[in-house]
């Protein structure tokens, strides 16, 4: 490739043949692939390489220290087997379909009152951009706070709460969901909001002046129009609340029990204190598979829905 | 999909930011000739309260003893006020020395991705018809689906062994991580830009490179603000990175520093709550003075 490109770079000044038809089978300019090759590299050396380094070693039965040896496909056989997998893929799913629902039916009705005329419009926009800018963690230790400690005084006469949800088995996954969302929807609404603002308002008007009230009108106009919006909301959503991590170890560290381990903190804890290096990068390429499978799917279905309308 | 929400994106966030502007200056006019919507406006309100509860609860925790604290829910507005418990956090958390590791971390980052991130955008965005230079698109765009998970085990050998396992890797981590939704996010910007433009400039003699900082990179601006906010927020928070790259204590980053505070004195609330306090405020305050700025640059970015 190097060698190729000075002579290129000589004889191919991208003005000469560039204005009306551009043909594809040049070679550009040298200066654009120094440009690219120095990122590239880094990218391939730290990105690309460990990403091969941790296939290869999912192969093995290498602990993180010490010697190993190579065990074909028997890590990958044994995951399917392991309970403790198992819950941790059925936590991280149903925790990140609530999450993703939650999060865009109160990210889109939040969006809809923003783009209302309503008072103290721009004061309210800066306000629930807040949770973006603040460090999960952080703020996950003062919810950590709320839901054991004040919550119990609050609402002492319901046994739910009354009892620190926290270290309730069944029950603990909804703090973080609350954590988890509260911070998404600042992310979702900026966008929702990006979507209702390219809908002309005329629409509106003529749809009320054929007597459609606010739900048709929603169903008819402001939902089909911001369908791509939802689209790539429901996407990023789900695929990130399923590598869930900061908001489980601000508040329940993946107790009680292992009741909210998720797939992301069970590879952390496996693979770094556990001695499961290998096991659990074996997991992470299964989960590799699975969140491109599910977002791929996801998005079919939805973008064939879009077209619908 | 790209160029089509391009499009729209570039001419979309424009609008309501000018409004914005124009109305903050009449006062409360705006041009939008609906009534006010009051039932929206009740919803906006009550719901937002969800947002700056969680914050209230923070400061006044952070004000009381740890009596004042113990006899009631934690709501109630402490007196007196104890101010110790920041000079304490700020001791106990070695608070100078973390948001001094945090602020180098976040500005190393935002720099050089603004410099290199537009730099390979550019040549790509440029020769895109060509084959190879679609390949390292792809290339780059197909590592967004990858789970840091995957990458978290081999990597902190991968630092460890090269010593970057510090300040400096994390600034070439964050660079490195970040080129993927970076490119995608210029590469759409700079193929909207007029090449004639850049013609004329070589036309005058100008080199790929002086093109491209004389010309190019001064149109990025609205770009670079976006992935200068991105960029600027993830580095700051982030806190898996620095949990598994960083080995020297001494190193640590404010999440970081939260995170070990945590375990050692998880029964001292009223110190840790300075401490968290004194964790989010920077970015906050930060985010207060530049608020609509950030909004209308993040939208821009985000519709991609």
């Amino acid at each position: 490739m190097a060698a190729q490109t000075p002579t290129a770079g000589v004889q191919a000044p991208p003005h000469e043949d560039t204005p009306r038809t551009r043909r594809p089978r040049r070679l550009a300019q040298s200066t654009f692939y120094w440009m690219v090759w120095p990122a590239l590299i880094l990218f391939a050396a730290f990105h690309t390489l460990p990403v091969l380094t941790g296939i290869f070693y999912s192969l093995t039965n290498y602990a993180g220290y010490g010697d190993w040896n190579f065990v074909g496909l028997a890590n990958y056989g044994n995951l399917f087997g392991d309970d403790r997998v198992l819950q941790a893929y059925g936590f991280s799913f149903l925790f990140a379909i609530v999450a993703t629902i939650v999060t865009n039916v109160i990210s889109l009705a939040i969006a809809m009152g923003l783009n209302a005329k309503i008072v103290a419009r721009n004061f309210f926009r800066g306000v629930y951009f807040v949770p973006y800018v603040l460090a999960i963690l952080v703020i996950g230790y003062v919810f950590q706070f709320f839901f054991s400690s004040s919550l119990p005084k609050i609402l002492s006469s319901w046994p739910l709460f009354r009892d620190n949800i926290l270290t309730n088995e069944t029950w603990a996954w909804t703090a973080i969901v609350v954590l988890a969302v509260w911070q998404a929807c600042a992310f979702s609404i900026i966008i929702y909001l990006s979507g209702l603002q390219t809908i002309p308002r005329e629409l509106y008007e003529a749809a009320s002046l054929d007597g459609a009230k606010a739900w048709r009108q929603f169903r008819s106009i402001t939902f089909p129009l911001i369908s791509a919006f939802f689209t790539i909301n429901v996407v990023l959503s789900l695929k990130s609340f399923l590598q869930v991590f900061d908001p489980i170890v601000a508040l329940t560290n993946g107790g009680p029990g292992t009741s909210t381990e998720s797939v992301t903190l069970l590879i952390f804890r496996g693979g770094f204190s556990g001695g499961e290096f290998a096991y659990q990068t074996a997991n992470a390429v299964i989960f590799f598979v699975v969140i491109t499978v599910v977002s791929l799917v996801q998005f079919r279905v939805l973008q064939r829905r879009e077209a619908d309308f | 999909m790209t160029t089509s929400t391009t499009t729209a994106g570039q001419a979309e966030p424009v609008l309501p930011d000018r409004t914005r502007r124009r109305s903050r200056r009449r006062g409360t006019a705006d041009d939008d000739p609906r009534p006010i919507n009051w039932w929206a406006t009740a919803l906006v309100a009550v719901c937002s309260l969800t947002v700056l509860v969680p914050l209230y609860l923070a400061v006044v925790v952070a004000l009381k003893t740890p009596e004042q604290l113990a006899s009631g829910t934690g709501f109630e507005w402490p007196s007196p006020v104890r101010w110790d418990n920041f000079g304490e956090a700020w001791e106990r958390t070695r608070f100078p020395q973390a948001l001094t590791n945090t602020a180098l971390i976040t500005v190393g980052s935002v720099v050089l991705t603004l410099l290199t991130s537009s730099v390979v955008a550019y040549a790509i965005a440029r020769n895109l018809h060509r084959r190879f230079f679609k390949g390292v698109y792809f290339y780059l765009l197909a590592a967004l689906f990858i789970p840091f998970p995957i990458i978290m085990l081999p990597l902190v050998k991968q630092t460890a062994f090269l010593g970057l396992d510090n300040q400096a890797g994390l600034i070439v981590l964050y660079t490195i991580y970040g080129l993927s939704l970076n490119i995608f996010i210029y590469t759409a910007y700079i193929r909207s830009i007029p090449i004639e433009l850049e013609e004329a400039a070589r036309v005058d003699g100008a080199s790929t490179w002086r093109v491209f900082w004389q010309v190019i990179f001064p149109l990025l601006t609205p770009m670079n603000a976006t992935v200068g906010i991105l960029t600027c927020v993830w580095a700051w928070n982030d806190f898996i990175m620095p949990l598994v790259v960083l080995t020297e204590p001494g190193s640590r980053t404010l999440p970081l520093a939260q995170y070990v505070f945590q375990g050692q004195f998880n029964t001292d609330y009223t110190v840790a709550f300075a401490s968290y306090l004194m964790a989010m405020a920077p970015l906050l305050l930060v985010y207060v003075f530049s608020q609509r700025w950030v909004i209308s640059g993040v939208t821009r970015g985000s519709i991609k």
